[in-house]
């Protein structure tokens, strides 16, 4: 019945394709907002001015991305054409079969100096987990933001001072699930970062992550989206809070709210393109895909939004904020002055963990 | 009836009454039917299939027995309980299908299924996959043994015997905070891992206060919307479904600017000086704010089947009750509120059905304390993709559900339930 | 008003206005007499059953008081008034059993349950239902219903029971049967009973006597057989009972009589009940039956020729219309004896009446003078 039923959805489908053969729909699923806008500007709409018969149709559902590629893929019924996701997601999504694989070299263009693909990628970001299916557009980071008007004195400066209420007083916000959160906080106790994950493995390192948690559990705001920290810092709300670092730059420099990075053990993520496995038209995803993770492309969505391109060709051609005119370099999360504690965050390892901590972690969150 | 072809009863021209009964309205049973054809195929599709697949993921295990074939029926000659590890041919199997399940990329589904049950074996299987290439000849198990000391360990072998048939109870078990283990012995979980058992319990009781919540306050609006004036119930309708016509995320937002402490009520309370400027009160993030938010979205659902219920109850029923000698309230008490037990049950049980089911509400406003089991199926479905838990946590949630329509229908009556 | 020291209930200039701008009921002045049934009569929207939710204390009067035995009522809410009340749709409640309806009055008046068991149990044999006690209201006939909301009215012994309409929504022959019912229980029991309805045969069949509303205003209340004989205006007339009018102006008044000119032709001989002088216009009442066909001369004062119009057989009596002195509704009921095959369509008649039957009353204002 389930076959039947596909294989008509996919006749269907077919015969509409067949009706519009000239031109070329590609679904586009991104997190809406000013990250879609970004790429409008930068990727779709130069891509649609060179190509006539192209047409983009954004989708802002990535949220849903996994569970929604998941769906279209095990129904045979993919219409989802190009999906960003992070890098854990793809991971997931590639161990599943859910996404293709990719060849850099072939897929995707070499650098103006004829540096191919797979060396001008930061290194690694195209295989993160050991996986093969991801084309990371930007590296992002989950970092600290706080309000310059709650503390006199000192402004809070390292990881340590997050779980410092005696001198940095107020409520925090984090984000609801146990990635990160572990880590900062063995960190904050004292663990060196080589350590956080080889003491994690261990019951009695959860346990002491979870146990520094403790100490500000009670003045914990538990953030779930990623507009939520910027507006409860900007509210009020709350004092200090984790969140992606391109948020906390529109709060700062777009809406001049009294907030200031603090960029101490950010945690670096990639985010990136997957193409579900069944997509319906693959010549056209590839030409697509060519041109939008191209060394001047990737440059030229900094200028809308503060999220480091993928290449190492592309950092010199960070340039000026399309609209406030700023140098965005230095607000990059790859810029040395602010990535010089990074803390490298482990795919494979939390891929190991996750369903364990989540429940460990919901279980001292509901408690 | 009776067998004597005599007896039986028929029409002028002879043909059985009965025969022809049935060919006259032969007819319209046909129209009837297609008639009901669409919204037949429409339940089928959009909400039979859905729910009957859930519940088949929620014991569906064929993937580590697909992934792994040659293993899973090697490993059955082993016994688990012995202190040994599996035999030579048990390796030999599994390097084949790791082999082969590595080229067709379907390795790591097995790995995130297994490793579901024990951390670690996702990145044992991946590591595996790509050294498993170079082994091409016996002897097989110390060279597995050699990629990685897991392969050592009797736990990882007990969890594959474990798994190997095609239904599994382990999701359900999950759902329950229990786990089996290779003896077939079902055990609590780690305390510090005890959550669903906690969370369908939260959810149940909050649920249900939520319901008494709308019940007080939508009983006397429903009551002023059955017994004003068409001229004035009909505006007070609108006010009653205008949250309808806005969005669920920009109601929960209000909630949050109203709520938070540097909302808008706190302000307004500091203003006129009844809490200090630094005693501001916690109303949002907590459980407060999941029943204050979850009251609000609820709460047409329940005055629209207990105000069709009043609609219905005659003005003279309170009369005659004043006219016999009770006072308005024993009247109220003894006539009118039992002629709207059909609305409050229907109004009961429609929010409490969809309280439990809610999901975006509680995660925006409920924070830490006010969150349901809905927010870790949803966590299940679109992050950790474990679709058999989320799916088995659905299935439990369904049969509560039914148990108490069941439980209704016992006490009160389902019959008895009015929707309007 | 001056009460009458038998009077249960007194409406003493009673006014009642629900928006201030219009009176429904307008000075309403009215003693009913303990024991008696009187009835509420009127078109709807004649402010009788206003009348009724008053005295019931489901409407407050805007101006004036209403005493029951001799106490003013106005302030007491209706649930210490002690009147019992048969609404028109029954209002049984249907959450109860036929026994927990009647036991209901008697319940909240705190009876012991010895008590409500033997009266419930007298009231079902009293409306003859005493094998139903046990069954819901819904699974009643109408007529069953019926006479439960009747006996719960009465169950508790009230002073006094209002029925609003209780009829209303029988079928014929149960309404008349009814009818019957409820008159006999009302001579066994002797409670005072005050009956609205906007059906004259019912209240001339129930009533000890009826107040015929009209425009918030008793146009007449008198005994049953006063109201049909000796209408006082020619509403009364005109609602009570089949009614020939004939218009025309008032030519001599001689004591207890006047002499009117028909505006279509003829003088006619009347009793003078609503003239005030020669002069005036009148409009003059007559009952179909007490018109005498195929009458000779000098049997009666007066005497007119008609043409029939119209013979409708009825089995006991022919129904015949006339055209009489300009109007072709002029009705006239014949008995089923051999005078009547005299009558055929489209021929002249004499018809005659005495002039004790023919009741000169006031004229309508809006008919204006012929020319």
């Amino acid at each position: 019945m389930r076959w039947l039923l596909s294989s008509t959805i996919v006749a269907a489908g077919v015969a509409l394709a067949a009706g519009s053969a000239q031109a070329v729909d590609l679904t586009i699923v991104s997190w809406g907002g000013a990250y879609t806008a970004s790429q409008q500007k930068a990727y779709h709409d130069p891509y649609m001015a060179a190509n006539a018969d192209v047409n983009i149709i954004n989708d802002d559902n990535a949220a849903e991305g996994l569970a929604k590629v998941r769906a279209q893929v095990e129904s045979n019924n993919v219409t989802w054409d190009i999906v960003d996701m992070v890098a854990a997601d793809a991971i997931t999504a590639c161990d599943e079969g859910l996404i293709m694989e990719i060849d850099p070299d072939t897929w995707l263009a070499p650098a103006p100096d004829g540096t191919p693909a797979s060396e001008d990628f930061f290194a690694g970001t195209l295989s993160p987990g050991g996986t093969n299916c991801f084309i990371p557009q930007i590296v992002y980071s989950t970092t600290f933001g706080y309000r310059t008007d709650a503390f006199e004195g000192d402004q809070p400066s390292t990881i340590a001072d997050v779980f410092d209420m005696e001198k940095y007083p107020g409520k925090r916000s984090l984000e609801r699930r146990p990635i990160n959160n572990l880590e900062w906080a063995l960190l904050a106790d004292g663990v060196a970062p080589a350590d956080v994950y080889a003491t994690l493995s261990t019951d009695e390192g959860v346990q002491r992550a979870l146990a520094k948690l403790d100490t500000i559990k009670d003045q914990v705001v538990w953030w779930t989206k990623g507009a939520q920290p910027p507006q409860l810092l900007a509210d009020g709300e709350v004092v200090m809070a984790s969140a992606y670092n391109g948020r906390l730059f529109s709060a700062i420099a777009e809406k001049n709210q009294p907030i200031a990075m603090l960029w101490d053990r950010q945690v670096f993520d990639l985010d990136g393109w997957v193409v579900p496995v069944g997509v319906k038209d693959l010549e056209a995803v590839k030409a697509y895909l060519y041109f939008a993770t191209d060394t001047q492309r990737l440059a030229d969505q900094a200028k809308f939004i503060s999220y480091g391109p993928a290449r190492y060709s592309s950092a010199p051609l960070v340039g000026n904020h399309a609209d406030l005119g700023i140098d965005m370099k230095p607000h990059m999360p790859t810029d040395p002055n602010n990535a010089a504690t990074i803390f490298d965050f482990d795919y494979v390892w939390w891929a190991d963990h996750r369903a364990e901590l989540d429940e460990v972690f919901n279980t001292w969150l509901a408690k | 009836m009776s067998t004597a072809a005599d007896d039986t009863l028929r029409t002028a021209d002879g043909v059985p009454l009965k025969t022809s009964l049935r060919r006259a309205t032969a007819r319209r049973r046909v129209r009837t039917f297609l008639l009901v054809v669409p919204i037949l195929a429409f339940l089928m599709v959009t909400f039979v299939f859905p729910v009957v697949d859930m519940m088949f993921r929620s014991v569906d295990n064929q993937i580590v027995s697909s992934v792994l074939p040659r293993t899973t029926l090697a490993i059955q000659s082993w016994d688990p309980g012995s202190e040994e590890l599996p035999p030579e041919f048990v390796y030999e199997a599994l390097v084949l299908d790791i082999q082969e399940s590595f080229k067709d990329k379907t390795l790591g589904r097995a790995g995130r299924r297994l490793n579901y049950e024990k951390s670690g074996v996702m990145s044992l299987f991946r590591k595996s996959g790509r050294r498993a290439k170079r082994i091409t000849e016996a002897p097989f198990k110390d060279q597995v043994l050699a990629i990685d000391e897991r392969w050592a360990d009797l736990e990882t072998w007990q969890l594959i015997h474990q798994e190997s048939s095609a239904l599994t109870e382990s999701y359900f078990l999950s759902a329950a905070d229990l786990r089996v283990d290779y003896k077939g012995e079902i055990s609590w979980k780690a305390e510090e891992r005890r959550i669903y058992l906690f969370l369908f319990y939260r959810t149940l009781w909050m649920s249900g206060l939520i319901t008494v919540f709308c019940l007080l306050l939508g009983y006397p609006i429903a009551f002023l919307l059955a017994t004003l004036p068409p001229r004035h119930s009909n505006l007070l309708l609108i006010l009653v479904l205008l949250p309808f016509w806005t969005s669920l995320l920009v109601r929960t937002t209000a909630w949050i600017a109203l709520l938070q402490s540097e909302g808008v009520l706190n302000d307004l309370m500091v203003f006129l000086g009844f809490i200090s400027d630094d005693g501001r009160l916690q109303m949002i993030h907590n459980k407060i704010g999941t029943f204050v938010a979850m009251t609000h979205i609820l709460l047409p659902f329940m005055i629209l089947p207990l105000y069709s219920v009043m609609k219905t109850i005659p003005s003279s029923y309170m009369r005659a009750a004043r006219s016999l000698g009770a006072s308005p309230f024993t009247s109220f008490v003894r006539v009118y509120m039992p002629n709207t037990v059909p609305g409050i049950g229907a109004g009961c049980i429609l929010v409490f059905i969809l309280s439990i089911g809610y999901y975006i509400t509680p995660a925006l406003v409920g924070g830490r304390t006010g969150t349901f089991i809905s927010n870790i199926i949803a966590l299940h479905i679109s992050e950790t993709l474990n679709w058999g838990l989320a799916a088995a946590l659905g299935v439990i949630l369904l049969a509560l559900v039914l148990l108490l329509y069941f439980l209704y229908d016992r006490i009160v009556g389902v019959a008895n339930m009015k929707l309007g | 008003m001056i009460q009458d020291a038998q009077d249960i209930v007194v409406f003493d200039r009673v006014q009642k206005s629900y928006d201030g701008e219009t009176l429904v009921v307008k000075d309403l002045n009215l003693g009913i007499k303990t024991g008696e049934f009187l009835t509420m009569l009127g078109p709807s929207g004649s402010g009788k059953t206003t009348c009724l939710m008053m005295l019931a204390g489901f409407e407050p009067a805007t101006h004036g008081e209403i005493y029951l035995n001799d106490k003013p009522i106005n302030k007491v809410a209706p649930h210490r008034r002690n009147i019992g009340m048969v609404f028109q749709d029954y209002a049984l409640f249907p959450h109860m059993t036929v026994t927990e309806n009647l036991g209901f009055p008697l319940k909240v008046r705190k009876f012991r349950k010895s008590e409500i068991e033997a009266k419930v149990k007298r009231a079902l044999d009293m409306v003859r239902l005493p094998e139903f006690g046990g069954r819901r209201p819904g699974q009643l006939s109408g007529g069953q219903q019926q006479r439960v909301a009747v006996a719960r009215a009465l169950v508790f012994e009230p002073d006094i029971v209002l029925m609003d309409e209780p009829l209303g929504a029988l079928d014929k022959n149960l309404r008349e049967e009814m009818q019957y019912e409820i008159k006999h229980l009302h001579e066994e029991l002797g409670v005072t009973i005050v009956y609205v309805t906007h059906d004259q045969s019912e209240a001339l069949t129930m009533s000890n006597r009826i107040a015929v509303f009209n425009d918030g205003v008793i146009q007449q209340l008198a005994s049953p057989s006063v109201l049909y004989e000796q209408p006082e205006n020619r509403f009364v007339a005109q609602f009570i009972g089949e009614n020939n009018r004939l218009h025309g102006r008032v030519k001599s008044v001689e004591g207890q009589h006047c002499h009117v000119d028909l505006d279509g032709g003829g003088t006619i001989r009347a009793l003078n009940v609503r003239v005030e002088g020669a002069g005036v216009r009148t409009t003059l009442s007559l009952r179909p039956e007490r018109v005498i066909v195929a009458c000779q001369e000098g049997e009666v004062d007066n005497r007119i020729v008609g043409r029939v119009e119209e013979l409708i057989y009825l089995g006991d009596h022919i129904r015949a219309r006339l055209s009489v002195s300009g109007t072709e509704e002029f009705v006239v009921k014949i008995p089923n004896t051999d005078r009547h095959s005299a009558l055929r369509e489209g021929t002249d008649v004499n018809l005659g009446w005495a002039a004790e039957d023919c009741r000169a009353l006031d004229a309508p204002a809006e008919v204006a003078e012929p020319a």
